[in-house]
């Protein structure tokens, strides 16, 4: 049987059992038109399901029957009892026709002519009134009678469908209404809060009797919160089922040939945030066909195919779900962005030159902002793209585009697979705890203690100097007010680096706990005004803490700036272009371009005295930190200085050093390493522009060998410290974990997914042990895991997962896919004493 | 004082609901005054609970707690009546209500009993009321020489926005 007709099935037998209920209440009341109605609907809907499906038998009757109710409906003819009789008559017989198709997959046999004609009958009965009055008092005689005849003759075709009724045949899925599931997920979530305070209470206690059927419980908890989940899971392609007509009726209207292209319809997710963003899906759409599309004049000119294509495409990544909007249309228009960009104040011609096209395309996303020259009777209707952004980032989604000149503008949504269970990040401020949605979260960054970042103040704006960008913050206390007299200003915090679109900022908090997985529940009625706040939820300790909303916090701090007009002197700095850039130290050494290398590879800067570098050989070599460190000069044939000091800059990785020889340091500055290769050098990666001046980019590795033949071979191999390659892709986790490795007598090497560690592998490197995280971008831990087992000189290296989430369940599937270890992400002390173990073994030996 | 839930709550006769239960007030007393909510609409009463503040929140609100995983909202009495805060050290008894299926907790002094009062004997609100509690009672009811305000739930609760 096709899915299209299982459905009608399941549609109609839904529509037949109310049916019947209806009819009888319909009879008791024939004023009642509001049921009339609903019957009318049924019949008319499977009438015309049927039509479509080629069932004539059952087209037949359901006509018959809805001319009928239409009467009644448009009260031209009364309702009667002897009518409801004959309505309910031919609802039997729908019935039985369904039940033979059910059993069969087509319509059985049969003779509906008698029905049909009483029913015509019936009809036309309101011609001559007294045939009317007849017929009401003499129908239930005649249609009883009717039956009676008739009954023979459907006998032998009806005999097979009750006999296989709740056969084979049977439908596979029921229909449940919506309330009980989401009941059912408010009694699942409940649960998991309870499952995590006993857990919690566990934790404390050694060796407790009921240790191991709480596993069990927890293990149970966490497959019924997923089988859950799983009933409150849709296809995607639910929520574009009215698309395609949509589109359609638009290209009709426009005069445009349009063709949508709906890929990965079958992604599913959860069925609360599919109703939130059908309207901003639909919106879009509506936007690519009218604002995107050229006509097929334009297009033709164009030298592009008539026809437009917009494209729709829904997959799953990581915890999320990613849809794409694409349309191979006309693009942005960058310079009439620019202008109305001007024109309406929000940035001015000398702000708006140092952003790339993609940061000027951002501001259709601002309220007001529509760059469509005319108001068309498609779009304007004062929905904008704010809007769409706006609904997106409630549901902790982010919306963000891409689009080339006569190429086309493609819109990418990313959101949370569903809303009710999230991962946050506890933090204190004032004294009191909340929960900030790890969605948003970057990175955190310790400030005010020793050396580190400080919090700087521009006129009243405190800001952030990361990594030369100057990051906006807001300091939690404040906004809440929950600030105390006697404030320290040094005293240490950390700053939650947060992202919200393609805007950064900073939260300052006064202490950082752990990330939990939470159950968003809304506040209370008397609260839904603090707009800074998305929700509440329990914690596995029981206490209550409120949930921080970031679009929230952006838009009460007025750093909004994408969503709301209203500015402050903080709206100039926080728009500033925040674009991911590279520090650079840039040099001179020997004739020609000045020279830069990568801030973060090198370890120190040092002016030695020319006294102190001692000759070995053929090379040079000082005294550095209580060994022998070899220089190498950049330029070839660079004289020693005879007297003063000479600029080096320090490579090292722990254990070795090696300096290299510099004329003079410049300076450190932010660019974009877009790196042009022509005429490149050995020990040169290429050239960029830096600050306005074509500048050589070093290749680290190149002068590494030139100090030591043996950088890059690992350090084991002379019998040293063990090596671990740690698989991160969150810098911030890099950040915290890697010192503590290092400090524990390891060497480090970092990449940032699976396909990095893999590529490793392949170029031969060799290591230890292997520390990787669960969920990460191209690769994931488990793929890893699975791809290092299935052979290679990483075979049968131990490797330690790290992951957020621990549980049972999330360690058995690590162990399936081949690690040896799961520790959680914030357990460092778990992860050295790990380490140890995992590298025992191979002492030993 | 410790906490101890009204007995009366508990044993209170199966049936009894219907007529009389209308008529059934739980008395609590906010700086001394003794005052009423019908006992319908009260779900729990509990001891001194750890509340945690909702920042910006109305003054009114106190926090919220954690009632058997349902987080309820605490409403102070005093703030909301405009009386002077409780002394310090002495915490407050959280009388549980539901309001448009939302769980509220009003904060009181102390919890006193289940009283059947007589829609009849209900007198409107004497001019002598303090004009802080007239907002919020729906009449009074003589209780030998004491007066008990019935308090109107729903405009209690009728904060924020």
């Amino acid at each position: 049987m096709d899915d299209l007709l299982a459905d009608f099935l399941t549609e109609t037998n839904e529509g037949l059992a109310s049916l019947d209920a209806a009819l009888l209440q319909l009879e008791r009341n024939p004023a009642n038109s509001a049921v009339l109605s609903e019957v009318f609907r049924t019949v008319h809907t499977i009438k015309g399901t049927c039509g479509f499906l080629g069932l004539p038998r059952l087209e037949g009757v359901a006509h018959a029957a809805e001319n009928v109710l239409g009467l009644w409906r448009d009260g031209t003819l009364p309702v009667t009892r002897g009518g409801v009789t004959l309505i309910l008559s031919a609802a039997d017989r729908i019935k039985q026709i369904v039940a033979g198709l059910e059993a069969m997959g087509s319509e059985p046999a049969g003779d509906d002519a008698p029905l049909k004609a009483a029913l015509d009958a019936a009809a036309a009965g309101e011609a001559p009134p007294k045939a009317a009055v007849q017929a009401e008092a003499r129908a239930p005689v005649a249609m009883e009678a009717l039956i009676a005849a008739e009954a023979p003759a459907a006998a032998p075709p009806d005999a097979a469908p009750e006999i296989s009724a709740g056969g084979v045949n049977a439908p596979q899925t029921i229909r449940v209404a919506v309330d009980v599931l989401e009941d059912l997920m408010v009694l699942v979530s409940e649960l998991v809060l309870t499952r995590n305070q006993l857990l919690q209470l566990a934790r404390s206690e050694e060796n407790a009797a009921f240790a191991v059927p709480l596993q069990r419980l927890s293990q149970i908890t966490s497959d019924l919160q997923d089988g859950v989940m799983k009933t409150r899971m849709q296809p995607i392609g639910n929520a574009w089922a009215k698309l395609p007509r949509l589109v359609r009726d638009l290209s009709n209207d426009l005069g445009k040939r349009i063709e949508l292209d709906m890929r990965g319809a079958d992604t599913e997710l959860d069925r609360q945030v599919m109703e939130l963003i059908k309207d901003p899906l639909t919106h879009m759409v509506r936007n690519s066909a009218d604002h995107g599309l050229e006509t097929p004049e334009q297009r033709r000119a164009g030298g592009k195919s008539e026809t437009g294509r917009i494209l729709l495409n829904a997959f799953h990544e990581g915890g999320h779900i990613v849809l794409e909007i694409g349309d191979d249309g006309r693009g942005l228009n960058t310079e009439r962005i620019k202008a109305k960009v001007v024109a309406q104040g929000l940035a001015t011609e000398a702000e708006l030159a140092t952003m790339s096209d993609r940061e000027i395309h951002r501001f259709i996303f601002r309220a007001g902002f529509s760059t469509a020259a005319e108001v068309t009777s498609v779009s304007g209707r004062g929905v904008g793209m704010d809007v769409v952004k706006t609904n997106i980032e409630r549901i902790g989604g982010i919306v963000d585009l891409r689009s080339r000149e006569h190429r086309g503008t493609t819109f990418t949504i990313k959101i949370p697979l569903t809303l009710a269970i999230a991962a946050a990040l506890i933090v204190e401020a004032g004294g009191e705890r909340f929960a900030i949605p790890q969605a948003g979260v970057l990175e955190l960054v310790r400030v005010g203690s020793g050396d580190g970042p400080k919090v700087e103040l521009i006129k009243e704006a405190p800001v952030l100097r990361l990594r030369d960008q100057l990051l906006p913050l807001i300091p939690l206390k404040r906004l809440l007010r929950l600030e105390t007299e006697a404030e320290k200003p040094d005293a240490e915090s950390f700053v939650v680096v947060t992202q919200l679109g393609s805007q950064l900022f900073g939260i300052v908090v006064d202490r950082v706990f752990d990330t939990e997985e939470i159950v968003v529940k809304p506040v209370a009625p008397i609260l839904r005004h603090i707009t800074i706040f998305s929700g509440n939820t329990i914690l596995g300790d029981g206490s209550v803490i409120m949930i921080l909303d970031p679009s929230g916090i952006a838009r009460a701090t007025g750093l909004g700036v994408e969503t709301a007009a209203d500015n402050g002197a903080m709206q100039a700095q926080s728009s500033r272009h925040l674009g991911r850039h590279t520090s650079l130290l840039l040099f001179r050494a020997g004739e020609g371009a000045p020279k830069a290398v990568p801030l973060s590879l090198v370890a120190r800067l040092e002016n030695l005295e020319a006294a102190r570098i001692e000759r070995a050989g053929d090379s040079l070599v000082v005294q550095y930190r209580g060994s022998l460190m070899p220089l190498v000069p950049l330029h070839g044939l660079m004289a020693l200085p005879e007297a003063g000091s000479q600029a080096v800059l320090v490579f090292g990785d722990g254990v070795r050093a090696m300096g290299l020889m510099v004329d003079e340091i410049l300076d450190v500055v932010d660019a974009s390493l877009d790196m042009d290769t022509a005429g490149v050098r050995p020990g040169f990666l290429g050239s960029c522009v830096v600050a306005g001046k074509v500048t050589e980019i070093l290749d680290t590795a190149f002068w590494l060998k030139r100090g030591q033949a043996d950088w890059f071979e690992p350090a084991t191999a002379g019998g040293g410290r063990p090596s671990v390659l740690i698989v991160e892709d969150s810098g911030f986790f890099r950040n915290l974990i890697v010192p503590s490795v290092i400090a524990a007598g390891f060497d480090v090497t970092t990449v940032v997914n699976g396909r990095e560690a893999l590529r490793l592998r392949d170029a031969g490197e060799r290591f230890d042990v292997i520390v990787s995280d669960i969920n990460m971008p191209e690769l994931d831990g488990f793929g890893l895991a699975r791809a290092v087992r299935e052979g290679g000189i990483w075979a049968d290296l131990p490797m330690i997962a790290l992951s957020g989430r621990s549980e049972p369940r999330d360690v058995e599937r690590g162990r399936a896919a081949g690690f040896s270890d799961y520790i959680a992400k914030f357990d460092r002390e778990a992860l050295l004493t790990s380490l140890q173990q995992c590298l025992q073994p191979a002492l030993v030996r | 004082m410790p906490a101890s839930p009204s007995p009366s709550l508990e044993t209170r006769p199966a049936g009894a609901f219907s007529a009389d239960a209308a008529g059934m007030m739980l008395t609590l007393t906010v700086a001394g005054q003794l005052c009423g909510v019908q006992v319908l609409s009260v779900r729990d009463v509990l001891g001194v609970q750890v509340i945690t503040r909702i920042p910006l929140a109305p003054r009114e609100v106190a926090g919220s707690l954690n009632l058997r995983g349902r987080i309820v909202t605490a409403v102070d009495l005093r703030s909301r009546l405009g009386l002077s805060p409780r002394e310090a050290g002495k915490g407050a008894m959280s009388v549980v209500v539901e309001v448009g299926g939302e769980l509220y907790s009003l904060l009181a002094d102390q919890v006193g009993e289940v009283l059947s009062l007589d829609a009849g004997e209900r007198s409107p609100n004497p001019p002598t009321l303090d004009v802080s509690w007239r907002e919020f009672s729906l009449g009074v009811h003589r209780q030998g020489d004491r007066l008990l305000v019935l308090l109107d739930v729903e405009r209690l609760l009728e904060l924020g926005a």
